[in-house]
Protein backbone atom coordinates (compact mmCIF):
# COMPACT_ATOMS: atom_id res chain seq x y z
CA UNK A 1 0.00 0.00 0.00
CA UNK A 2 1.49 2.95 -1.41
CA UNK A 3 1.19 6.03 1.55
CA UNK A 4 -1.28 9.00 1.12
CA UNK A 5 1.30 11.41 3.10
CA UNK A 6 5.29 10.88 3.63
CA UNK A 7 6.44 13.08 6.02
CA UNK A 8 10.67 12.75 6.86
CA UNK A 9 12.42 15.00 8.95
CA UNK A 10 10.29 17.79 9.56
CA UNK A 11 11.02 21.10 11.37
CA UNK A 12 9.51 24.51 11.48
CA UNK A 13 11.31 27.06 13.35
CA UNK A 14 9.72 30.29 14.60
CA UNK A 15 12.29 33.29 14.77
CA UNK A 16 11.87 35.18 18.51
CA UNK A 17 13.80 38.05 19.96
CA UNK A 18 15.61 35.72 21.66
CA UNK A 19 16.57 33.21 19.00
CA UNK A 20 15.16 30.56 16.73
CA UNK A 21 12.65 28.29 18.40
CA UNK A 22 12.12 24.83 16.97
CA UNK A 23 8.89 23.84 17.26
CA UNK A 24 9.09 20.80 15.70
CA UNK A 25 12.25 19.11 15.24
CA UNK A 26 12.59 16.24 12.55
CA UNK A 27 9.39 14.98 12.80
CA UNK A 28 9.19 11.74 10.51
CA UNK A 29 6.00 9.41 9.86
CA UNK A 30 3.88 8.14 6.92
CA UNK A 31 0.12 7.97 6.94
CA UNK A 32 -2.48 5.10 4.57
CA UNK A 33 -5.74 5.11 4.74
CA UNK A 34 -5.86 4.19 8.44
CA UNK A 35 -6.45 6.22 11.99
CA UNK A 36 -3.05 7.76 13.37
CA UNK A 37 -3.14 9.36 16.65
CA UNK A 38 0.05 12.01 17.57
CA UNK A 39 -0.35 12.89 20.99
CA UNK A 40 1.65 15.06 23.29
CA UNK A 41 1.46 17.79 25.79
CA UNK A 42 1.42 21.68 25.66
CA UNK A 43 4.04 22.72 23.90
CA UNK A 44 5.21 19.46 22.25
CA UNK A 45 5.00 20.35 18.82
CA UNK A 46 1.51 18.37 17.78
CA UNK A 47 -0.38 21.10 16.31
CA UNK A 48 2.31 22.46 14.29
CA UNK A 49 3.06 19.56 12.79
CA UNK A 50 -0.59 19.36 11.48
CA UNK A 51 -0.60 22.82 10.62
CA UNK A 52 2.59 22.68 8.86
CA UNK A 53 1.18 19.81 6.52
CA UNK A 54 -1.84 21.61 5.90
CA UNK A 55 0.21 24.34 4.78
CA UNK A 56 -1.16 26.61 8.08
CA UNK A 57 1.77 27.99 9.66
CA UNK A 58 2.11 31.20 10.51
CA UNK A 59 4.26 32.99 7.77
CA UNK A 60 6.88 34.17 9.85
CA UNK A 61 7.71 30.56 10.33
CA UNK A 62 9.99 28.67 8.75
CA UNK A 63 8.96 24.98 7.51
CA UNK A 64 11.77 22.51 6.48
CA UNK A 65 11.38 18.94 5.57
CA UNK A 66 13.59 15.83 3.85
CA UNK A 67 9.92 14.74 2.14
CA UNK A 68 6.64 16.29 2.59
CA UNK A 69 4.33 14.75 0.20
CA UNK A 70 1.11 13.78 0.41
CA UNK A 71 -0.52 11.59 -2.46
CA UNK A 72 3.18 12.07 -4.52
CA UNK A 73 2.58 16.16 -4.80
CA UNK A 74 5.15 17.63 -2.79
CA UNK A 75 3.59 20.28 -0.38
CA UNK A 76 7.11 22.23 0.11
CA UNK A 77 7.36 23.00 -3.60
CA UNK A 78 3.95 23.35 -4.73
CA UNK A 79 2.41 26.90 -5.11
CA UNK A 80 0.35 28.62 -2.78
CA UNK A 81 -2.40 28.29 -5.26
CA UNK A 82 -2.27 24.40 -5.77
CA UNK A 83 -2.06 24.43 -2.16
CA UNK A 84 -5.12 25.98 -1.44
CA UNK A 85 -6.64 23.68 -4.05
CA UNK A 86 -5.69 20.93 -1.84
CA UNK A 87 -6.29 22.63 1.38
CA UNK A 88 -10.59 22.25 1.89
CA UNK A 89 -10.81 19.86 -1.07
CA UNK A 90 -8.38 16.67 -0.63
CA UNK A 91 -6.54 17.54 2.97
CA UNK A 92 -9.17 18.69 4.93
CA UNK A 93 -8.50 19.86 8.94
CA UNK A 94 -11.61 19.84 12.21
CA UNK A 95 -10.40 22.39 14.99
CA UNK A 96 -10.45 22.45 18.73
CA UNK A 97 -13.52 25.00 19.53
CA UNK A 98 -16.29 25.52 17.00
CA UNK A 99 -16.96 28.26 19.08
CA UNK A 100 -14.13 30.18 17.83
CA UNK A 101 -13.51 28.16 14.16
CA UNK A 102 -16.63 28.90 12.67
CA UNK A 103 -17.48 32.20 10.93
CA UNK A 104 -20.04 33.82 13.54
CA UNK A 105 -21.25 35.79 10.96
CA UNK A 106 -22.32 33.77 8.49
CA UNK A 107 -24.89 31.27 9.28
CA UNK A 108 -23.88 27.48 9.35
CA UNK A 109 -25.66 26.61 5.91
CA UNK A 110 -23.79 29.13 3.83
CA UNK A 111 -20.38 27.88 5.73
CA UNK A 112 -20.89 24.35 4.31
CA UNK A 113 -22.16 25.82 1.21
CA UNK A 114 -19.18 27.73 0.96
CA UNK A 115 -16.70 25.23 1.12
CA UNK A 116 -18.41 23.34 -1.36
CA UNK A 117 -18.76 25.84 -3.90
CA UNK A 118 -15.12 27.27 -3.61
CA UNK A 119 -14.01 23.41 -4.80
CA UNK A 120 -16.89 22.34 -6.96
CA UNK A 121 -18.74 23.66 -9.69
CA UNK A 122 -22.41 23.33 -8.50
CA UNK A 123 -25.49 24.73 -8.61
CA UNK A 124 -26.98 26.97 -5.45
CA UNK A 125 -29.51 24.37 -5.06
CA UNK A 126 -27.90 21.39 -5.47
CA UNK A 127 -25.02 22.65 -2.98
CA UNK A 128 -27.84 23.14 -0.77
CA UNK A 129 -29.06 19.51 -0.89
CA UNK A 130 -25.53 18.16 -0.54
CA UNK A 131 -25.14 20.14 2.67
CA UNK A 132 -28.62 18.93 4.17
CA UNK A 133 -27.47 15.56 3.29
CA UNK A 134 -23.84 15.76 4.94
CA UNK A 135 -25.66 17.58 8.07
CA UNK A 136 -27.95 14.34 8.33
CA UNK A 137 -25.04 12.62 7.90
CA UNK A 138 -23.34 13.85 11.13
CA UNK A 139 -26.38 13.17 12.62
CA UNK A 140 -28.25 16.38 12.91
CA UNK A 141 -31.72 15.29 13.40
CA UNK A 142 -33.24 18.86 11.90
CA UNK A 143 -30.91 20.06 9.41
CA UNK A 144 -33.51 22.53 7.83
CA UNK A 145 -33.25 24.39 11.22
CA UNK A 146 -29.62 24.08 11.97
CA UNK A 147 -28.76 25.22 8.24
CA UNK A 148 -29.99 28.96 9.00
CA UNK A 149 -29.04 29.05 12.62
CA UNK A 150 -25.26 30.90 13.14
CA UNK A 151 -22.92 29.36 15.20
CA UNK A 152 -23.76 30.93 18.55
CA UNK A 153 -27.02 29.38 18.72
CA UNK A 154 -25.87 26.05 18.83
CA UNK A 155 -24.76 23.72 21.49
CA UNK A 156 -20.29 22.68 20.99
CA UNK A 157 -21.45 18.92 20.20
CA UNK A 158 -23.80 20.68 17.36
CA UNK A 159 -21.10 23.38 16.55
CA UNK A 160 -18.48 20.49 16.11
CA UNK A 161 -21.12 18.46 14.02
CA UNK A 162 -21.87 21.18 11.21
CA UNK A 163 -17.20 21.39 11.61
CA UNK A 164 -17.29 17.77 10.93
CA UNK A 165 -19.80 18.12 7.92
CA UNK A 166 -18.38 21.20 6.36
CA UNK A 167 -14.87 19.42 6.42
CA UNK A 168 -16.20 16.34 4.37
CA UNK A 169 -18.64 17.27 2.05
CA UNK A 170 -16.00 17.84 -0.36
CA UNK A 171 -15.01 14.21 -0.02
CA UNK A 172 -11.38 14.76 1.22
CA UNK A 173 -9.42 11.80 1.34
CA UNK A 174 -7.45 13.15 4.32
CA UNK A 175 -8.57 14.44 7.27
CA UNK A 176 -6.55 16.24 10.06
CA UNK A 177 -8.32 16.61 13.92
CA UNK A 178 -6.81 18.68 16.17
CA UNK A 179 -8.05 18.19 19.51
CA UNK A 180 -11.59 17.92 17.91
CA UNK A 181 -13.48 16.89 21.04
CA UNK A 182 -11.61 18.61 23.89
CA UNK A 183 -14.10 20.88 24.12
CA UNK A 184 -16.79 19.05 24.31
CA UNK A 185 -18.99 16.98 27.54
CA UNK A 186 -17.40 13.70 27.92
CA UNK A 187 -20.76 12.32 26.66
CA UNK A 188 -21.06 14.45 23.52
CA UNK A 189 -17.69 13.49 22.97
CA UNK A 190 -18.18 9.76 21.93
CA UNK A 191 -21.11 10.84 19.95
CA UNK A 192 -18.72 13.19 18.03
CA UNK A 193 -16.14 10.38 17.99
CA UNK A 194 -18.52 7.92 16.53
CA UNK A 195 -19.73 10.27 13.89
CA UNK A 196 -16.09 10.40 12.79
CA UNK A 197 -15.20 7.07 12.82
CA UNK A 198 -17.79 6.07 10.90
CA UNK A 199 -17.14 8.43 8.31
CA UNK A 200 -13.51 7.73 8.20
CA UNK A 201 -13.96 4.09 7.71
CA UNK A 202 -17.10 4.44 5.47
CA UNK A 203 -14.88 6.18 3.18
CA UNK A 204 -11.62 5.44 3.61
CA UNK A 205 -9.94 8.23 4.60
CA UNK A 206 -6.85 8.60 6.48
CA UNK A 207 -7.35 10.74 9.43
CA UNK A 208 -4.28 12.38 11.87
CA UNK A 209 -5.94 12.43 15.39
CA UNK A 210 -3.77 14.91 17.88
CA UNK A 211 -4.52 15.24 20.91
CA UNK A 212 -3.31 15.46 24.41
CA UNK A 213 -5.46 12.89 25.79
CA UNK A 214 -3.18 9.24 25.38
CA UNK A 215 -6.16 7.26 26.60
CA UNK A 216 -9.18 8.38 24.04
CA UNK A 217 -6.44 8.45 21.51
CA UNK A 218 -5.41 4.81 22.06
CA UNK A 219 -9.03 4.02 21.88
CA UNK A 220 -10.04 5.38 18.78
CA UNK A 221 -6.82 5.35 16.51
CA UNK A 222 -5.22 2.15 15.28
CA UNK A 223 -1.46 3.59 15.65
CA UNK A 224 -0.29 6.70 18.02
CA UNK A 225 2.79 8.76 17.52
CA UNK A 226 4.03 10.21 21.16
CA UNK A 227 5.63 13.71 20.96
CA UNK A 228 7.89 15.29 23.70
CA UNK A 229 9.62 18.85 22.98
CA UNK A 230 9.14 18.78 19.36
CA UNK A 231 10.26 15.03 18.39
CA UNK A 232 8.76 11.71 18.24
CA UNK A 233 9.97 9.59 21.04
CA UNK A 234 7.76 6.54 20.42
CA UNK A 235 5.41 4.79 17.41
CA UNK A 236 3.31 1.79 18.75
CA UNK A 237 0.29 0.05 17.91
CA UNK A 238 -3.02 1.85 20.35
CA UNK A 239 -3.46 -1.70 21.20
CA UNK A 240 -0.15 -1.95 22.48
CA UNK A 241 0.11 0.83 24.56
CA UNK A 242 0.23 -0.97 27.38
CA UNK A 243 3.71 -2.48 26.52
CA UNK A 244 4.97 1.41 26.00
CA UNK A 245 8.98 1.28 26.45
CA UNK A 246 9.34 5.17 26.39
CA UNK A 247 9.58 6.37 29.94
CA UNK A 248 7.74 9.54 28.84
CA UNK A 249 4.74 7.47 27.08
CA UNK A 250 4.46 5.47 30.23
CA UNK A 251 4.99 8.15 32.63
CA UNK A 252 1.63 10.11 31.10
CA UNK A 253 -0.15 6.85 31.24
CA UNK A 254 0.04 6.60 34.60
CA UNK A 255 -0.03 10.13 36.09
CA UNK A 256 -3.70 10.27 35.03
CA UNK A 257 -6.20 9.17 38.16
CA UNK A 258 -8.19 6.11 37.18
CA UNK A 259 -11.57 5.11 38.48
CA UNK A 260 -10.94 2.46 40.66
CA UNK A 261 -7.28 2.62 41.32
CA UNK A 262 -6.08 4.24 44.52
CA UNK A 263 -3.02 5.84 44.55
CA UNK A 264 -2.00 8.92 46.61
CA UNK A 265 -0.29 10.63 45.76
CA UNK A 266 -0.25 10.31 41.79
CA UNK A 267 2.96 9.35 40.66
CA UNK A 268 4.06 12.31 38.65
CA UNK A 269 6.50 12.86 35.74
CA UNK A 270 9.82 13.00 36.52
CA UNK A 271 11.34 14.76 33.20
CA UNK A 272 14.56 13.49 31.80
CA UNK A 273 16.54 15.66 29.75
CA UNK A 274 17.59 13.51 27.31
CA UNK A 275 13.86 13.00 26.13
CA UNK A 276 14.41 16.44 24.56
CA UNK A 277 17.72 15.62 23.12
CA UNK B 1 -19.95 17.06 64.82
CA UNK B 2 -21.59 20.49 62.73
CA UNK B 3 -21.48 20.08 58.88
CA UNK B 4 -19.24 22.20 57.45
CA UNK B 5 -21.33 23.47 54.71
CA UNK B 6 -25.23 22.95 54.71
CA UNK B 7 -27.39 23.68 51.34
CA UNK B 8 -31.25 23.89 51.75
CA UNK B 9 -32.93 24.11 48.57
CA UNK B 10 -30.96 26.01 46.47
CA UNK B 11 -32.64 27.79 43.58
CA UNK B 12 -30.49 30.07 41.62
CA UNK B 13 -32.49 32.13 39.05
CA UNK B 14 -30.70 34.12 35.91
CA UNK B 15 -33.09 36.65 34.21
CA UNK B 16 -35.79 34.01 33.91
CA UNK B 17 -33.41 30.56 33.21
CA UNK B 18 -33.36 28.58 36.45
CA UNK B 19 -29.66 27.30 36.30
CA UNK B 20 -30.02 25.39 40.26
CA UNK B 21 -33.73 24.15 40.63
CA UNK B 22 -33.73 23.30 44.76
CA UNK B 23 -30.57 21.51 45.23
CA UNK B 24 -29.33 20.50 48.76
CA UNK B 25 -26.31 19.24 50.03
CA UNK B 26 -24.49 18.55 53.30
CA UNK B 27 -20.56 18.45 53.24
CA UNK B 28 -19.16 17.56 56.47
CA UNK B 29 -16.44 19.05 58.22
CA UNK B 30 -13.33 17.56 57.03
CA UNK B 31 -14.88 15.99 53.91
CA UNK B 32 -13.97 16.17 50.32
CA UNK B 33 -17.09 16.31 47.95
CA UNK B 34 -17.49 16.20 44.53
CA UNK B 35 -19.84 17.80 41.85
CA UNK B 36 -19.79 15.92 38.42
CA UNK B 37 -21.89 16.86 35.12
CA UNK B 38 -21.98 18.12 32.00
CA UNK B 39 -21.76 21.67 31.32
CA UNK B 40 -24.83 23.39 31.97
CA UNK B 41 -25.56 20.95 34.90
CA UNK B 42 -25.12 23.95 37.09
CA UNK B 43 -22.12 22.45 39.06
CA UNK B 44 -20.37 25.60 38.82
CA UNK B 45 -23.19 27.90 39.31
CA UNK B 46 -23.67 26.04 42.54
CA UNK B 47 -20.03 26.90 43.97
CA UNK B 48 -20.76 30.35 42.87
CA UNK B 49 -23.66 30.65 44.84
CA UNK B 50 -21.74 29.45 47.98
CA UNK B 51 -19.33 32.20 47.11
CA UNK B 52 -21.30 34.82 46.52
CA UNK B 53 -20.81 35.27 42.87
CA UNK B 54 -24.73 33.76 41.46
CA UNK B 55 -28.10 35.29 42.23
CA UNK B 56 -29.87 32.83 44.98
CA UNK B 57 -33.33 32.91 44.26
CA UNK B 58 -34.20 31.36 47.37
CA UNK B 59 -32.67 28.23 49.81
CA UNK B 60 -30.59 28.63 52.34
CA UNK B 61 -26.33 28.31 52.71
CA UNK B 62 -24.92 27.36 55.74
CA UNK B 63 -21.60 27.51 56.43
CA UNK B 64 -20.01 26.11 59.91
CA UNK B 65 -23.58 26.79 61.84
CA UNK B 66 -24.01 30.55 60.10
CA UNK B 67 -26.68 30.99 57.56
CA UNK B 68 -25.37 33.37 55.34
CA UNK B 69 -27.61 36.61 53.73
CA UNK B 70 -27.41 38.10 50.32
CA UNK B 71 -24.41 39.73 51.29
CA UNK B 72 -20.53 38.16 52.64
CA UNK B 73 -19.09 39.63 55.21
CA UNK B 74 -15.22 39.67 55.24
CA UNK B 75 -15.48 36.35 57.89
CA UNK B 76 -17.21 34.46 55.57
CA UNK B 77 -14.19 35.00 53.05
CA UNK B 78 -11.68 33.70 55.77
CA UNK B 79 -13.26 30.57 55.69
CA UNK B 80 -14.36 30.25 52.27
CA UNK B 81 -11.56 30.72 49.53
CA UNK B 82 -12.59 29.72 45.85
CA UNK B 83 -9.90 28.50 43.09
CA UNK B 84 -11.46 28.73 39.68
CA UNK B 85 -10.44 27.20 36.20
CA UNK B 86 -8.74 29.11 34.21
CA UNK B 87 -5.06 29.98 35.66
CA UNK B 88 -4.99 31.97 32.92
CA UNK B 89 -7.86 34.40 33.42
CA UNK B 90 -8.12 34.32 37.45
CA UNK B 91 -4.44 36.13 37.85
CA UNK B 92 -4.65 39.93 37.28
CA UNK B 93 -2.15 40.29 34.05
CA UNK B 94 -0.39 43.18 35.71
CA UNK B 95 0.70 41.99 39.17
CA UNK B 96 3.56 40.71 40.50
CA UNK B 97 2.51 37.36 42.44
CA UNK B 98 3.49 39.29 45.30
CA UNK B 99 1.09 42.23 44.88
CA UNK B 100 -1.35 39.21 44.09
CA UNK B 101 -0.80 37.44 47.36
CA UNK B 102 -1.33 40.99 49.60
CA UNK B 103 -4.24 41.44 47.98
CA UNK B 104 -6.21 39.52 50.57
CA UNK B 105 -3.86 40.07 53.21
CA UNK B 106 -4.75 43.72 53.06
CA UNK B 107 -8.44 43.59 52.80
CA UNK B 108 -8.42 41.29 55.73
CA UNK B 109 -5.42 43.70 57.42
CA UNK B 110 -3.47 40.83 58.79
CA UNK B 111 0.25 42.46 60.05
CA UNK B 112 2.59 39.10 58.98
CA UNK B 113 1.76 39.39 55.62
CA UNK B 114 6.06 39.43 55.00
CA UNK B 115 6.21 35.72 56.59
CA UNK B 116 2.68 34.60 55.19
CA UNK B 117 3.52 34.79 51.39
CA UNK B 118 6.93 33.75 51.74
CA UNK B 119 5.01 30.47 53.85
CA UNK B 120 2.28 30.31 51.33
CA UNK B 121 4.72 30.29 47.93
CA UNK B 122 6.67 27.41 50.10
CA UNK B 123 3.45 25.56 50.81
CA UNK B 124 2.67 25.55 47.24
CA UNK B 125 6.19 24.36 46.15
CA UNK B 126 7.13 27.41 44.40
CA UNK B 127 9.80 28.72 46.39
CA UNK B 128 10.57 32.81 47.31
CA UNK B 129 12.05 33.05 43.29
CA UNK B 130 8.42 33.64 42.08
CA UNK B 131 7.62 36.05 43.94
CA UNK B 132 7.96 38.83 41.85
CA UNK B 133 6.89 37.44 38.44
CA UNK B 134 4.03 38.13 36.76
CA UNK B 135 0.86 35.75 35.46
CA UNK B 136 2.28 35.58 32.04
CA UNK B 137 6.09 34.43 32.94
CA UNK B 138 4.94 31.20 34.64
CA UNK B 139 3.29 28.11 33.35
CA UNK B 140 -0.06 26.87 33.69
CA UNK B 141 0.90 24.57 36.60
CA UNK B 142 2.59 27.43 38.33
CA UNK B 143 -0.34 29.85 37.55
CA UNK B 144 -2.59 27.06 39.34
CA UNK B 145 -0.21 26.84 41.57
CA UNK B 146 -0.30 30.24 42.53
CA UNK B 147 -4.19 31.00 42.63
CA UNK B 148 -3.89 27.74 45.43
CA UNK B 149 -1.41 30.01 47.44
CA UNK B 150 -3.75 33.00 47.37
CA UNK B 151 -6.44 30.65 49.06
CA UNK B 152 -4.40 29.44 51.45
CA UNK B 153 -3.72 32.36 52.64
CA UNK B 154 -6.10 33.39 54.83
CA UNK B 155 -6.31 30.17 56.62
CA UNK B 156 -9.70 29.32 54.97
CA UNK B 157 -11.40 25.63 56.10
CA UNK B 158 -13.23 25.49 53.27
CA UNK B 159 -11.81 25.28 49.72
CA UNK B 160 -14.30 25.64 46.80
CA UNK B 161 -12.26 24.39 43.42
CA UNK B 162 -14.28 24.73 40.05
CA UNK B 163 -12.28 22.19 37.46
CA UNK B 164 -8.80 23.24 38.51
CA UNK B 165 -6.83 21.25 36.44
CA UNK B 166 -8.86 20.86 33.57
CA UNK B 167 -6.88 23.54 31.86
CA UNK B 168 -3.49 22.01 32.33
CA UNK B 169 -1.86 19.28 30.79
CA UNK B 170 -2.16 15.53 32.32
CA UNK B 171 1.31 15.59 34.02
CA UNK B 172 1.19 19.01 35.77
CA UNK B 173 -2.71 17.66 36.41
CA UNK B 174 -1.57 15.18 38.62
CA UNK B 175 1.04 17.60 40.46
CA UNK B 176 -1.87 19.85 41.26
CA UNK B 177 -3.95 17.53 42.36
CA UNK B 178 -1.44 15.72 44.57
CA UNK B 179 -0.55 19.33 46.10
CA UNK B 180 -4.27 20.18 46.56
CA UNK B 181 -4.05 16.39 48.40
CA UNK B 182 -1.32 17.62 50.74
CA UNK B 183 -2.40 20.64 51.84
CA UNK B 184 -5.92 19.16 52.81
CA UNK B 185 -4.47 16.93 55.11
CA UNK B 186 -1.83 18.82 56.25
CA UNK B 187 -4.97 21.97 57.02
CA UNK B 188 -7.70 19.37 57.59
CA UNK B 189 -9.72 21.64 54.91
CA UNK B 190 -13.13 20.58 53.53
CA UNK B 191 -13.11 20.45 49.65
CA UNK B 192 -16.47 20.92 47.58
CA UNK B 193 -14.83 20.37 44.35
CA UNK B 194 -15.98 20.78 40.63
CA UNK B 195 -15.35 18.37 37.90
CA UNK B 196 -15.97 17.38 34.73
CA UNK B 197 -14.01 13.97 35.04
CA UNK B 198 -15.27 10.98 36.83
CA UNK B 199 -12.17 9.77 37.41
CA UNK B 200 -10.33 13.26 39.59
CA UNK B 201 -13.59 13.24 41.57
CA UNK B 202 -13.01 9.34 42.55
CA UNK B 203 -9.63 10.15 43.03
CA UNK B 204 -10.03 12.88 45.63
CA UNK B 205 -13.69 13.03 46.90
CA UNK B 206 -15.22 10.39 49.37
CA UNK B 207 -18.55 11.31 48.06
CA UNK B 208 -19.95 12.97 45.11
CA UNK B 209 -22.98 14.34 43.86
CA UNK B 210 -24.35 13.84 40.28
CA UNK B 211 -26.03 17.01 38.47
CA UNK B 212 -27.64 17.55 35.38
CA UNK B 213 -29.89 20.53 34.23
CA UNK B 214 -29.81 22.07 37.39
CA UNK B 215 -30.19 19.20 39.84
CA UNK B 216 -29.27 16.43 41.47
CA UNK B 217 -29.18 13.30 39.75
CA UNK B 218 -28.06 11.30 42.61
CA UNK B 219 -25.82 11.31 45.28
CA UNK B 220 -22.92 8.11 46.22
CA UNK B 221 -19.60 7.78 47.84
CA UNK B 222 -16.50 7.32 45.47
CA UNK B 223 -16.55 3.79 47.12
CA UNK B 224 -19.97 2.65 45.14
CA UNK B 225 -18.89 4.93 41.82
CA UNK B 226 -16.03 2.36 41.80
CA UNK B 227 -18.15 -0.82 42.54
CA UNK B 228 -20.38 0.53 39.97
CA UNK B 229 -23.50 0.83 42.63
CA UNK B 230 -24.80 3.18 40.38
CA UNK B 231 -29.03 3.84 40.39
CA UNK B 232 -29.18 6.08 37.67
CA UNK B 233 -29.02 6.13 33.90
CA UNK B 234 -27.39 9.09 33.40
CA UNK B 235 -24.43 8.30 35.90
CA UNK B 236 -23.74 5.10 34.18
CA UNK B 237 -23.90 6.57 30.90
CA UNK B 238 -21.06 9.18 32.75
CA UNK B 239 -19.25 6.18 33.89
CA UNK B 240 -19.19 4.50 30.07
CA UNK B 241 -18.24 7.71 28.76
CA UNK B 242 -15.40 7.90 31.18
CA UNK B 243 -13.57 4.94 29.51
CA UNK B 244 -13.16 5.87 26.32
CA UNK B 245 -14.52 5.07 22.64
CA UNK B 246 -15.50 1.70 22.07
CA UNK B 247 -16.24 0.79 18.94
CA UNK B 248 -19.48 -0.67 17.84
CA UNK B 249 -18.96 -3.08 14.84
Amino acid sequence: MSALLDVENLRVTFPTRTGLIEAVRGVSFSLGRERLGIVGESGSGKSQTGRAIMGLTPPQAEVTARTLAFDGIDLLAASPRDRRALRGKRIAMILQDPKYSLDPVMSIGRQIVETLRTHERVSRAEARDRAFAMLEAVQIRDPSRVFDLHPHEVSGGMGQRAMIAMMLIAGPEMMIADEPTSALDVTVQLDVLGILDRLVSERGMGLIFISHDLRLVSSFCDRVIVMYAGKVVEQLKASELGRAQHPYTRGLLNCMPKIGADRHPLPVLDRKPEWAA
Amino acid sequence: MTSALFIDRLEVIFDRFRALKGVSLEVQSGESFGLVGESGSGKSTLLRAIAGLAPVASGSITVNGKTLGPRRDKAFYREVQMVFQDPYGSLHPRQTVDRLLQEPLAIHGFADGEKRIVRALDEVGLGTGFRFRYAHQLSGGQRQRVAIARALILEPSILLLDEPTSALDASVQAEVLNLLEEVRRRRKLTFLMVSHDLAIITHMCERLMVMQNGEAVEKLTADDLVRRHVTKDYTRNLLRASEGFVRTA
